[in-house]
C-alpha cells in the first residue's frame, strides 16, 4: 500500500504511474481519491458513536477505438489497480461502437484557483469535534420547554481529494474540506410530536454556526405543533430556501446535456424559448467557493465555469461533458459529474443559483397574502418525474394568511408540472443561502400550484 | 477470507480497555453491471469493494473504524483507533475465543454470475431493447441495465460469534420514455433475486421490457391524477412498499428507542385493522432482502410484527437488543464495511386475506386502483409518508377507467393501517428495493395482496 496517499502530490503520482500502463492503442482515464472523515453523534448528554475512516479509491476508463470500458476498486494495492485496468481493458471489447466516445481533451481553458480545502481543520482536535455535537444536541433542547427529544445531533467532516490523469494529457487535482452539524429534533404536545431539522455546514469548524442550527431545528419542530391538514385548493406557494433548492436540483436535471442527447428532457427543444418570467436568471456557478458544490475542475479534468441555463426567461443552453458535447456538437461546459470513483461521467450541475430578487422573504410574504408557506417537502424523488415534468410531493409548512404565517398545515401534497412551476414564478427572495446540494437555496414564491388535503 | 487466529487477536485489541462488545465485520464485494442506452451497449463496469469494519461498544458509546488493509497490521491498526474512538478506559489486550457457526442458506445458488460471459449478460441488453421497441414507434428511448454482485462477509464478535455468508445478487431494469402530442412519459420494470444468473431461465426480460414499454405508452393518454381524500385500491404485489413507509420503519427499534416512532409503548396493542398481518422475514428464500446471516452474524428469522392488527414486536439489531435484554430479530444490517449496523427491513409483507381482488374493486363506486407505487418516504415521529404513484387508473362506478399521471400519495402510518377494510387472498411479492436510511441503502423485498384503504390523499392536480 502506497503510504501518505492522501499527500496530494503522491495522489497525482500514482495516477500518472496506472495512466503510464496504458497500451499505445488505447486511451485510459483514471481518477483516484482519498478521503479522511470524521462523524461524531451526540444522544442524551453521551456520544453514541463515533466514527473514523480513512477511504480509497479508483476507476479507470479505457477507450479502445470507439469503444469504451470502465473498472473501478476502493483500494490503491498496485495488485489491485493492475487488475482494476485490466478489467477495464477487458470490458471495453464488449461495447457497442460510438464515433462520439472518447476522453477529454485539454481545452486551454485555466482552471479557477479556488481554496476549496481550509487547513484549519487538519489541526481541531477530536475533543473539539465531539463538544460541538454534545453541545448542539444540548441547545437544542434548551431552546423551548417543549422540545422532546433529539433524534440525531452530528458533526462530521471530510478531507477529500482526487487526481484525474489520462492519456490524453489531463493532469488535475482538487483538495476540498468540509465539515457540517445536523439535527433531528422532536417536539411534543401531549400525544402529538413534530419534527424539525437544523444544518449548518462550512468548511472548517470556526465558520458553523451551532446556534442558528439548533434555533432552526428548534423553530422547525414547534412550529409545526397542533398542524391540520387543509383544504384542497389551488394557491400561491412560498418555498422555504431549503425546499426550493431541493426543487431547483430536479429542474436542473432537465439541463444535462446527457439527458437532453438521450431525449429524456423536456426542455431538449427550447433553447432560447421563454420557461420564466422575463426577470428570471438561472446559472450553474462552479467556480463561487461559498457554493458547497463549487470546484475548480470537473470530474474529467477540465476547468469548472458559470454556465448561464436561463436568462431573461429565456432557456440558453445544456451543461455538457465532453461525450455529451462531441455528440451534439458543441464543446464541453466542464460540467463532468461522478457518483465518486466508482461511475463513469456523465453531465450535470455543481451549483445551481437562482439569482436573489430584492425583497426579504417577510415582504414576500406580505405581497403574496394569501398562500401555503413549504418548510419542508418529502417524496422529491418519487413523485417528481424530470422527464415529464411532473410534479407533486407531500409538504409541512405554515398557511400565509393577511400576508404572514398562520397555523401549521401536515400531510397535505402540492402539484404542478415543472414547466408550470418555472413560469409560475412571482418572487425571489434576497436570502441566497449555501446549502448541502447542487442547488443554493432561496425563498421562491411560485403562483397557481394545486394543495391536496382534506 | 481471515483465519481464525488472527480475528482472535484483533477483537483482543478492539476489547481492551473494558469495552463491553468488539465486533469485526469483514466484506468482499464483487460487482459487475452493463449498461445499454439509446441503442448501444455504452460500457460494462466491473468493481471491487474488500475491507474490514471494526466497531467497538463501551457504555453508551459505540467506536467505528475501517480499513482496506486486511493484513493483521491494517487490523489490529484499525481495532486500536475503533477503541480509541470509544473511549472505553484502561488498557492491555483481552482473551477472545471464537466459535463458528453455519447458519442455513435461503438458497442455493445454481450459476454464480462471475462464471457468465460477459458477451451473455451484454445480450439480455439488446434483447430487452428490442422488445421495448417494438411496442410501437411512440417508444422513443430505452435504457435497460444489467448488474450482479457476489458479497462474502465474515462476523466475528466478542460473543463468541464467528459467521460467513454468501450473497450472490442479479437485478435488471429497463426504462423507456414514450413521446406523444402530451409530451414524454416513463415506464420501468425491474426484475431482481438474490440469486445468480439462473434469474433468466426463470424469467424472461422480453416480456419485462414489453412491459416496461407499455407504461410509458399507456401513460400518453393519462389524464392528471385527482387531488383529495378518496379510496384507493392497490394491486397485488405494487404496493408493498406502502407497509414498508407506512409502519416498517415506525418498528425499527432504533427509532422507536429515541421516540421517534408513532409506535412506541404499542406492543400488544390494536394498531391495525384486524385485516392486517405484517411480518418481515429474511429467510424467504431468493428474494430481495434475504441472506443466511444479518450483517451482525444473526441468523435470518421471520418476524411477525402485527398479527391481525395488534402489534406483536419491533425490530432489533444487536445494540438495541442488547439494551433491552433481548436477542436480536436478526434485522442488524450495514450498506458495507465502512458503515455501522443499524436495525433495517428484510422482506416485509402483508398477508394475504379471504377478499377477492375482483369484487374489491367492484365494491369500489369511486376511486383510484394503483397497479405500481415507486419510492416513498416516511416521518417515523408523526407516521406521515408519501409514496408515488407509477401506474395508476381511476376508479369508475366499480370499474378500473382511465389511466392517470404520476403523483404522490399521502398518507398518516396508523390512520391507513386503520383503515384498511378489505384485503384479498392474491398476495404477490413486488419488485426489489433500495431502502435509505440515515445515509445507507440495503436491497429489500415487499409484498401485499390486493387491498384497500377508504381514505388516502392522492396529490394530484385534477379537481
Amino acid at each position: 500500500m502506497a503510504n501518505h496517499d492522501d499527500d496530494p502530490g503522491a495522489l497525482l503520482a500514482l495516477a500518472e504511474q496506472v495512466a503510464g500502463w496504458a497500451r499505445d492503442d488505447e486511451g485510459v482515464e483514471v481518477v483516484v481519491g482519498h478521503s479522511r472523515e470524521t462523524e461524531v453523534r451526540a444522544y442524551d448528554g453521551e456520544i453514541e458513536s463515533f466514527v473514523a475512516s480513512e477511504s480509497r479509491g479508483v476507476g479507470i476508463r479505457v477507450v479502445q477505438g470507439s469503444r469504451q470500458g470502465f473498472a473501478w476498486a476502493g483500494s490503491h494495492d498496485l495488485d489491485v489497480l493492475r487488475e482494476t485496468l485490466a478489467e477495464a481493458q477487458d470490458n471495453a471489447r464488449f461495447a457497442t461502437e460510438d464515433p462520439h466516445v472518447g476522453l477529454a481533451e485539454p481545452d486551454g481553458v485555466a482552471p479557477v484557483a479556488l481554496e476549496l480545502h481550509d487547513g484549519r481543520l487538519d489541526s481541531v482536535p477530536t475533543e473539539r469535534k465531539l463538544q460541538l455535537a454534545l453541545e448542539l444536541e444540548r441547545c437544542i433542547l434548551a431552546g423551548d420547554p417543549r422540545m422532546a427529544g433529539v433524534e440525531s445531533a452530528d458533526y462530521s467532516d471530510a478531507v477529500s481529494v482526487a487526481a484525474v490523469v489520462s492519456s490524453t494529457g489531463i493532469r488535475a487535482l482538487e483538495r476540498d474540506s468540509v465539515c457540517s452539524l445536523s439535527a433531528y429534533s422532536l417536539a411534543g404536545d401531549g400525544d402529538e410530536t413534530t419534527t424539525g431539522f437544523g444544518f449548518s455546514v462550512a468548511r472548517s469548524p470556526e465558520d458553523l454556526d451551532l446556534e442558528a442550527c439548533a434555533a432552526d431545528a428548534v423553530d422547525r419542530a414547534v412550529r409545526l405543533l397542533g398542524a391540520g391538514r387543509m383544504p384542497t385548493g389551488r394557491l400561491t406557494v412560498v418555498l422555504d430556501p431549503w425546499v426550493t433548492a431541493q426543487l431547483l436540483s430536479v429542474v436542473a436535471e432537465a439541463f444535462s446535456g446527457t439527458e437532453v442527447l438521450r431525449g429524456r428532457s423536456w426542455l431538449a427543444d427550447r433553447v432560447g424559448e421563454k420557461v420564466a418570467p422575463e426577470w428570471v436568471t438561472l446559472a450553474d456557478r462552479p467556480t463561487d467557493p461559498r457554493w458547497i458544490g463549487a470546484a475548480s475542475v470537473d470530474d474529467e479534468g477540465l476547468a469548472t465555469r458559470t454556465v448561464p441555463l436561463i436568462e431573461a426567461g429565456r432557456v440558453q443552453g445544456f451543461v455538457h461533458d465532453s461525450y455529451s458535447a462531441r455528440a451534439t456538437g458543441t464543446t464541453s461546459t466542464g460540467s463532468a459529474v461522478r457518483a465518486g470513483h466508482r461511475s463513469t461521467p456523465s453531465a450535470g450541475v455543481r451549483a445551481v443559483v437562482l439569482d436573489p430578487g430584492a425583497a426579504a422573504p417577510a415582504r414576500i410574504l406580505a405581497e403574496v397574502g394569501e398562500g401555503l408557506y413549504v418548510s419542508e417537502v418529502q417524496g422529491m424523488h418519487s413523485g417528481v418525474n424530470p422527464v415529464s415534468g411532473d410534479f407533486s410531493t407531500g409538504v409541512e409548512g405554515m398557511v400565509i394568511r393577511d400576508g404572514a404565517l398562520a397555523e401549521p398545515v401536515r400531510e397535505i401534497t402540492i402539484a404542478s408540472t415543472l414547466p408550470r412551476m418555472l413560469s409560475g414564478i412571482r418572487a425571489v427572495g434576497d436570502d441566497l443561502t449555501p446549502l448541502p446540494l447542487d442547488a443554493a437555496g432561496v425563498t421562491l414564491a411560485i403562483d397557481d400550484v394545486s394543495v391536496s388535503g382534506s | 477470507m481471515i483465519d481464525q487466529d488472527v480475528l482472535e487477536r484483533v477483537l483482543g485489541v478492539a476489547a481492551r480497555g473494558g469495552a463491553d462488545f468488539a465486533e469485526v465485520f469483514v466484506e468482499d464485494k464483487r460487482s459487475s453491471s452493463a449498461v445499454l442506452d439509446d441503442g448501444r451497449v455504452e460500457e460494462l463496469t466491473s468493481g471491487r469493494d474488500r475491507g474490514a469494519g471494526i466497531r467497538v461498544v463501551a457504555g453508551e458509546s459505540t467506536g467505528f473504524a475501517h480499513t482496506a488493509d486486511l493484513s493483521e497490521a491494517g487490523l489490529v491498526a484499525a481495532a486500536a483507533i475503533a477503541s480509541e474512538a470509544a473511549r472505553a478506559q484502561g488498557s492491555g489486550t483481552r482473551e477472545v475465543a471464537l466459535d463458528a457457526d453455519t447458519a442455513p442458506r435461503p438458497n442455493v445458488v445454481r450459476i454464480l454470475p462471475g462464471d457468465v460471459p460477459k458477451a451473455r449478460k451484454v445480450e439480455l441488453l439488446t434483447r430487452a431493447d428490442h422488445a421495448a421497441r417494438a411496442q410501437g414507434a411512440a417508444v422513443t428511448q430505452v435504457m435497460a441495465r444489467y448488474s450482479d454482485s457476489r458479497r462474502r462477509i465474515l462476523v466475528a464478535n466478542t460473543d463468541g460469534t464467528l459467521a460467513s455468508d454468501d450473497q450472490v445478487r442479479t437485478v435488471f431494469s429497463i426504462s423507456c420514455v414514450a413521446t406523444g402530442d402530451t409530451g414524454m412519459q416513463t415506464g420501468r420494470e425491474t426484475l431482481g433475486h438474490t440469486v445468480g444468473f439462473e434469474l433468466f431461465d426463470d424469467h424472461d426480460v422480453e416480456e419485462l421490457a414489453a412491459r416496461a414499454a407499455q407504461r410509458a405508452v399507456t401513460k400518453l393518454a393519462a389524464r392528471p391524477a385527482p387531488s383529495g381524500q378518496m379510496p384507493v385500491v392497490i394491486g397485488a404485489g405494487g404496493g408493498g412498499v406502502m407497509f414498508h413507509e407506512a409502519c416498517g420503519h415506525g418498528l425499527e427499534a432504533d427509532l422507536v428507542a429515541k421516540g421517534a416512532s408513532v409506535f412506541r409503548d404499542r406492543v400488544g396493542e390494536q394498531v391495525a385493522s384486524p385485516l392486517v398481518t405484517l411480518v418481515d422475514d429474511g429467510t424467504m428464500g431468493g428474494e430481495w432482502g434475504c441472506f443466511a446471516i444479518d450483517d451482525e452474524g444473526r441468523p435470518a428469522q421471520r418476524n411477525v410484527l402485527i398479527q391481525d392488527g395488534v402489534l406483536v414486536d419491533y425490530m432489533w439489531d444487536g445494540l438495541r437488543a442488547r439494551r433491552a435484554g433481548r436477542p436480536s430479530s436478526g434485522n442488524g444490517r450495514r450498506q458495507s464495511y465502512q458503515h455501522l449496523p443499524m436495525v433495517r427491513m428484510t422482506n416485509t409483507y402483508l398477508l394475504g386475506g379471504r377478499g377477492d381482488a375482483d369484487s374489491i374493486v367492484a365494491d369500489t363506486p369511486s376511486g383510484v386502483y394503483i397497479a405500481h407505487l415507486g419510492g416513498g418516504q416516511v416521518n417515523t415521529a408523526t407516521g406521515d409518508f408519501v409514496f408515488g404513484m407509477t401506474e395508476a387508473y381511476l376508479i369508475e362506478d366499480g370499474r378500473i377507467t382511465e389511466p392517470l399521471r404520476e403523483g404522490n400519495l399521502i398518507g398518516n402510518g396508523p390512520e391507513v393501517l386503520r383503515n384498511i377494510d378489505a384485503v384479498a387472498a392474491d398476495f404477490a411479492m413486488g419488485p426489489p428495493g433500495t431502502c435509505g436510511k440515515d445515509g445507507q441503502g440495503v436491497p429489500v423485498g415487499d409484498g401485499v395482496p390486493t387491498l384497500r384503504v377508504h381514505g388516502l390523499t392522492i396529490g394530484g392536480t385534477a379537481a
